[in-house]
């Protein structure tokens, strides 16, 4: 059964399909990487160093960009990507957010578990 | 009568279009005739359709809402009409009326103020509401090729599963019914921000490319214009907890439904007619409910939404297939999902075994089998509105 899953051969990140613990290791696209922290499920895991700026690709396509460097088995989230779409914010002279204004919430333990108990 | 190509047991009406419901449909025209419609459709076993709408509404505001419930009367889910209105509101019941009769279906107008109120003008209502219900109670399915089936293509309390399972097997779907000669719309323009490239590199005419390309910039400018941040609603918190990051992401994943390669033939505005055979995509906002609503109005028999967290809305008149890719939400919701597709992503089951199911269950769905959420009598009904109340 697969631990993780790459959509596109050229997507640096894929999504975990089970929560990965610090230390675990996967593979996808060819390439195997070590988790260097928890990720739930449904979750996504950088499978190549991505640096502050750089696209952050899914399915083929950027989904965002980085909003800092990200290191290979980090979590990819709304913590260190940034959507350019939709950005009034930005148009309207507020600082760009490195830190998204909605991160995930406070109680992560309670509100992932949704998503890693989701393919028990 | 046989044939070796799929189709369905529908209602053909008499303007030739095919319903997959037989709906006697009690209409208000403004919010203040929605209880006595409500009460009416409750005493006749008839189906409402009461909104928050018809008055105090100005230019295209007024224009969609009367467009949308002129689009559930003339419907082919539709065998019947009654129109309820109260006097004196901008929503003109003569209007609705004439929408049904002109797609040759009986409809009649009860207004509770020359009625005399509300316990006569229910009383009116009822007795016409039961009268036509033994009316379209004789007309009886028949068989009827599935080029005359269009789908409604929606996703809601999506997840990390919506774009890797549930999605990518509507879109299969979405192919193979167009493939046939059927149509699918496609809606909530946000949702399409990030991945309109794929959709609009399949136009069959550089204006519908131009035209898909103009009313994504248009809802991205709406937010800018505001000075807002999208993200304040797209991806959702819900979606975000389920491992969504960005809209861009959630785009992808939602465009999946439209397939690979049905040509992309039209974009049209909110609950207007769908025009040509293939993938037509509307002009509707991403909220759930008002989305389904116009693709419904647009001429949609039978809807297809694909959750990953689960949701339970359905629509007054189409029946609303509800199908997860997520295995805890198919535990969980059981009562509202129709159908599970978890094992594509541990490949226990193919895309392709995955959409020949969910392609049988639309068949059989639009001759007559009730989902989860006609089962549960959800109805949920929203018009979009583009102004405030005047």
């Amino acid at each position: 059964m697969k631990t993780v899953l790459a959509i596109s051969a050229r997507d640096n990140v894929a999504t975990a399909l089970e929560a990965l613990e610090s230390g675990r290791r996967v593979e996808a696209n060819g390439v195997s990487v070590t988790a260097v922290e928890r990720i739930a499920a449904g979750h996504k895991i950088a499978l190549h160093a991505i640096v502050a700026g750089q696209a952050v690709i899914k399915y083929g396509s950027p989904i965002g960009l980085a909003s800092c460097d990200i290191a290979p088995g980090a979590h990819v989230h709304t913590h260190n990507v940034a959507s350019s779409r939709g950005r009034g914010d930005l148009d309207a002279g507020v600082p760009a957010a490195a830190e998204p204004r909605l991160a995930e919430p406070p109680d992560t333990a309670a509100t992932t578990q949704v998503a890693s108990e989701a393919d028990e | 009568m046989t044939t070796d190509r799929p189709g369905f047991y529908g209602y053909r009406r008499p303007d030739g279009r095919i319903g997959t419901r037989n709906h006697v449909l009690v209409v208000p025209t403004v919010i203040c005739s929605s209880l006595v419609a409500e009460r009416v459709a409750a005493a006749a076993f008839a189906t409402a359709l009461p909104h928050l709408a018809g008055c105090g509404q100005l230019g295209p505001d007024m224009r969609v809402t009367h467009e949308t419930l002129a689009a559930y009367c003339g419907h082919p889910n539709v065998g019947a009409v009654v129109v309820i209105a109260l006097g004196c509101e901008q929503v003109v019941a003569q209007v609705l009326a004439e929408a049904a009769r002109a797609h040759g279906k009986p409809a009649d107008i009860v207004a509770i103020q020359s009625e005399g109120g509300t316990v006569r003008a229910t009383e009116k209502g009822t007795a016409i509401a039961r009268a036509f219900a033994t009316l379209v109670a004789a007309q009886a399915r028949e068989w009827c090729d599935v080029s005359d089936l269009v789908l409604s293509l929606k996703c809601g309390g999506s997840d990390y599963t919506s774009g890797l399972a549930s999605n990518p097997t509507l879109g299969r779907v979405t192919d193979r019914l167009v493939e046939l000669g059927g149509s699918a719309v496609l809606g909530e323009i946000a949702e399409i921000m990030g991945a309109e490239h794929l959709l609009a590199s399949r136009a069959t005419r550089p204006e519908t490319a131009a035209q898909l390309i103009q009313i994504i910039t248009r809802v991205e400018g709406e937010a800018r214009a505001l000075g807002l941040d999208i993200r304040g609603t797209q991806p959702s918190p819900g979606n975000i907890r389920g491992g969504l990051t960005t809209i861009e992401e959630k785009s992808l994943g939602a465009t999946h439904k439209g397939g690979e390669r049905a040509p992309l033939v039209d974009v049209v505005p909110y609950a207007a007619p769908l025009r040509r055979k293939g993938l037509t995509v509307m002009d509707t906002p991403g909220l759930d409910v008002e989305s389904v609503t116009g693709m419904v109005g647009g001429g949609a028999q039978v809807v297809v939404f694909t959750t990953g967290l689960g949701t339970p809305t359905g629509n007054p008149i189409a029946p609303v297939i509800k199908i997860t890719g997520n295995a805890r939400t198919a535990r969980q919701m059981t009562d509202n999902l129709d159908l599970e597709v978890s094992g594509i992503m541990h490949e226990t089951e193919t895309l392709d075994a995955a959409a020949d199911r969910l392609f049988a269950e639309v068949l059989a769905v639009a001759s007559g089998k009730a989902t989860a959420a006609e089962r549960l009598g959800h109805r949920e009904f929203a018009i979009h509105r583009r102004n405030p109340t005047i």
